[in-house]
């Protein structure tokens, strides 16, 4: 595994260390050798151009990271870009809720490739404690996501890390065959509008509590012959 | 906790009774609540225009409608007259500083009231919010449609007997569909103007706003405004929690300055149960609000900035933010978030460096703010952008709602900390920076100025912080301290039942009102007398703000609605909920 120290290109006359995992040393600076997937990954890496999708409290966090205490151009990820087209990271910071929603896959459908996806804060990564009627539980939901990053709101430092482990991830070329996997999926299945979740009931530490009754049934469970032989021919 | 019996403290209580005997009467309000009328919902409309029109109401500027459903209300409390929905409107006097709450009960077989929308203009988005989340009917509304939820959702969130958890999938047919676009397709609209979105996914809408314009060239001839794309259901989620879990809730309504909607939460409950906080949990509470205020206006004033293309103030004006983060997370250990009021006080003490660190910070801040000023404040290009653009006159303003900075920017000098005083701000000596313009750089300058104000503010809460404990000794309310628990069977006996049952919060209502850092903060609470909120409704200072905001552009420029949208500072979390 490179980190950015050996990832330098190597001027006239130096000898440099290895480019990349299992590649010689080079002597002088007429040429290197190295592989194209690793150096297009090294370059993926060092310079991210992030889309901030800020919805709420988490975006105000994003602002102090790119500011001037924090600096995420340190990392090369703060050309930040507000058109998804010039962008290949996606940080969504806050709660993305049902109306929301088709805005956050339709940016995303609209970045060009390759593209990341940081889920930031906890509201983007599961809900968080907002497990209602118009919250969606977490956005994989409706997009991939690549870095899960906790907090509510992470912290600066919270963030930043979560942008080194994307690029570590990208540079060991992982995400790609994740990424192809999962996008063919279609995000939600089915005719019926009704989405239910488990509330949080009246009780101060009470377990979840299943759905109202007259809730379709989930598909799986249907074909399962077990569960379709009920309870009566199980025993 | 006393025991005061309530009483009506309607002032005007004979005028209303000559004038509509037995259809409108005045009602016992309870402990620091509001004066409070109940009308017949048939002469609702003819009571609204005498509120607003008598020399001896004159309440001219509408804050609320908080709507409650009343059927899973406890035996005794149960309504006698049998109607399941109540409309609660929520009123202030600008000239005889008075609030009002009127009520007006509907049955469940025909929840309909008449709309209050030709009386005052501001009623519009919240009667169209009480359709939405609670079904009640406005009739003769102009624009009666879903507001927070989206297109796509069945049934009226907030009804008792909706299922908190019952989500419904949004398309993107079901949102991107507006009246505004369709009407374009007549021939000649489609020929001389075009539509234009802007947002929810745009830099200056912060991501959760959204306005279709209608151009002609570039100059918008109509515009209508939408939101609900942060309706993360903060007011649902508090009926199922006791009245200490709803404070972390509450840090994300307003997450610019999070400090004073936790106050102001607190302080609503506490008044409900009558519990009096010690003297420097209130000098705390109004430092680090102050401090809070601060902070607000720096990301209103930096984003707007950024906005209009002036990005090198965004660095200064963080940096200042940075600098109050860092106090703020030593006191309660967050950044943004902090949670820090308790009912009854503060979770913990303030470090012990707080005064020289506070002091010290002050002088920061005053220099990066004053170095902005130097910098912005006569600034050619930043003139011609907000000089005489969002014009709001001194009327418009009181008749759409406006409360705070956008108020006073207006010319009315109306400012909760000098005219409702709580939390001893009688006792500090500071001013309400007013300007009579009405536009963008009134917005701005006002909260230049309210900067200066605050620190002073924070200045003499710093002078005489009083010492002692930061909260109240009352454990019904407060946990008792642990050599107690430990060794007391009524401090464990007290513990467990805080823990366990949560602030038992006497039966009855409030509206308990703040001076957050946008306007008026209000709380309408409902208690069933159980341990957690039977209904919390939010009176968010943005929300006005926001539904002014389509009348406003019209007229001017698109640059200019950016400009227009950034010194309203509207914050999604509370405008949303």
């Amino acid at each position: 595994m490179s980190d950015s120290k050996s990832a330098r290109l190597p001027v006239a006359g130096q000898v440099v260390p290895p480019l990349g995992p299992g590649m010689p040393s080079t002597a002088g600076a007429d040429f290197l050798t190295t592989k194209l997937d690793w150096l297009v990954q090294w370059a993926h890496s060092n310079s991210l151009w992030p889309i901030p999708f800020g919805t709420a409290c988490c975006a105000i966090e994003f602002m102090s990271v790119v500011s001037s205490h924090y600096d995420l151009s340190r990392f090369g990820a703060e050309v930040v870009r507000f058109s998804p087209r010039q962008a290949d990271l996606m940080i969504v910071a806050g709660t993305i809720t049902d109306k929301q929603a088709p805005v956050l896959r339709k940016i995303y459908d609209q970045m060009m490739e390759p593209k990341w996806v940081i889920s930031m804060g906890v509201c983007a990564c599961t809900g968080g404690f907002y497990r209602a009627y118009h919250v969606v539980q977490g956005i994989d939901e409706i997009v991939p996501v690549d870095v899960y990053v906790a907090g509510c709101p992470p912290t600066p430092e919270n963030l930043m890390l979560g942008i080194i482990q994307l690029q570590k991830k990208i540079q060991s070329g992982e995400l790609a065959r994740h990424r192809e996997a999962k996008t063919l999926v279609p995000i939600r299945v089915g005719e019926d509008p009704r989405i239910s979740i488990p509330a949080y009931s009246t009780g101060v530490m009470a377990p979840h509590r299943p759905g109202p009754p007259g809730f379709p049934e989930i598909p799986e469970r249907a074909e399962d012959p077990v569960a379709t032989g009920g309870p009566e021919k199980r025993r | 906790m006393s025991t005061d019996a309530p009483v009506s403290t309607v002032s005007f209580a004979p005028v209303l009774e000559r004038k509509f005997a037995g259809r409108a009467r005045p009602e016992a309000s309870g402990r620091g609540d509001v004066p409070t009328i109940s009308v017949d919902p048939a002469s609702l409309h003819d009571v609204a225009l005498f509120l607003r029109d008598d020399p001896s109401t004159r309440f001219d500027l509408l804050l609320d409608v908080a709507s409650i459903d009343r059927s899973k209300l406890p035996a005794e409390q149960l309504p006698r007259d049998g109607k399941r929905f109540q409309a609660s409107y929520i009123l202030y006097s600008t000239r005889r500083n008075e609030h009002l709450r009127v009520k007006a009960a509907v049955p469940e077989a025909r929840p309909s009231l008449p709309s209050l929308v030709d009386v005052w203009p501001a009623a519009n988005w919240f009667e169209r919010e009480a359709w939405d989340l609670m079904g009640i009917d406005f009739e003769n509304h102009p624009n009666q449609k879903r507001l927070l939820t989206h297109n796509g959702f069945v049934g009226h969130a907030l009804r008792k007997d909706y299922e908190a958890g019952q989500r419904w999938l949004c398309t993107e047919e079901d949102i991107l569909q507006t009246d505004l676009a369709s009407k374009t397709e007549t021939a000649e609209d489609a020929f001389e103007t075009m539509t234009l979105n802007f947002g929810p996914s745009h830099p200056a809408t912060h991501g959760t706003l959204r306005a279709v314009f209608r151009l002609d060239g570039e100059t918008i001839v109509a515009a209508e405004g939408e939101c609900g794309y942060l309706h993360r259901c903060f007011e649902k989620m508090s009926e199922s929690h006791t009245y200490s879990q709803v404070i972390p809730y509450t840090d994300r309504l307003n997450y610019c300055s999070p400090m004073i909607n936790g106050n102001g939460y607190a302080r609503a409950v506490e008044q409900m149960l009558g519990v009096e906080i010690p003297p420097r949990a209130r000098a705390v509470r109004v430092i680090l609000s102050e401090f809070s205020r601060i902070m607000d206006h720096l990301v209103c004033i930096a984003a707007n900035l950024v906005d209009i293309g002036a990005l090198t103030n965004f660095w200064f004006l963080f940096q200042a933010r940075e600098e109050i983060y860092g106090l703020l997370e030593a006191c309660c250990g967050a950044r943004l978030t902090s949670s820090y009021a308790r009912i009854g006080g503060l979770s913990n003490d303030v470090p012990e460096n707080f005064v020289e660190w506070s002091r010290r910070l002050l002088v920061e801040v005053k220099k990066q703010v004053d170095e902005v000023d130097r910098l912005v404040s006569r600034n050619g290009i930043a003139m011609k952008r907000l000089r005489g653009t969002g014009l709001v006159t001194k009327e418009n303003a009181i008749a759409w709602g406006f409360t705070g900075p956008c108020l006073r920017a207006s010319g009315v000098p109306y400012d909760l900390r000098k005219d409702k005083p709580y939390d001893g701000y009688e006792t500090y000596d500071f001013d309400i920076p007013v300007m009579n313009d009405g536009d963008n750089y009134s917005r701005y300058y006002v909260r230049m100025e309210e900067m200066r104000q605050s620190a002073r503010i924070i200045e003499q809460g710093l002078s005489r912080l009083p010492s002692g404990p930061v909260n109240s000794d009352d454990y019904r309310v407060v946990l008792p301290p642990k050599e107690m628990v430990y060794n007391e069977m009524e401090g464990l006996i007290y513990h467990f039942k805080l823990v366990f049952e949560g602030i038992q919060v006497p039966a009855g209502e409030i509206y308990s009102s703040t001076e957050g850092a946008n306007g008026e903060l209000g709380y309408s609470i409902v208690s069933d007398g159980s341990g957690r909120p039977y209904r919390i409704k939010v009176r968010p200072p943005c929300f006005p703000l926001f539904a002014a905001f389509e009348k406003m552009v019209v007229g001017g420029m698109v640059s200019d609605a950016v400009a227009t949208l950034g010194l309203l500072n509207i914050i999604a979390g509370e405008l949303d909920r």
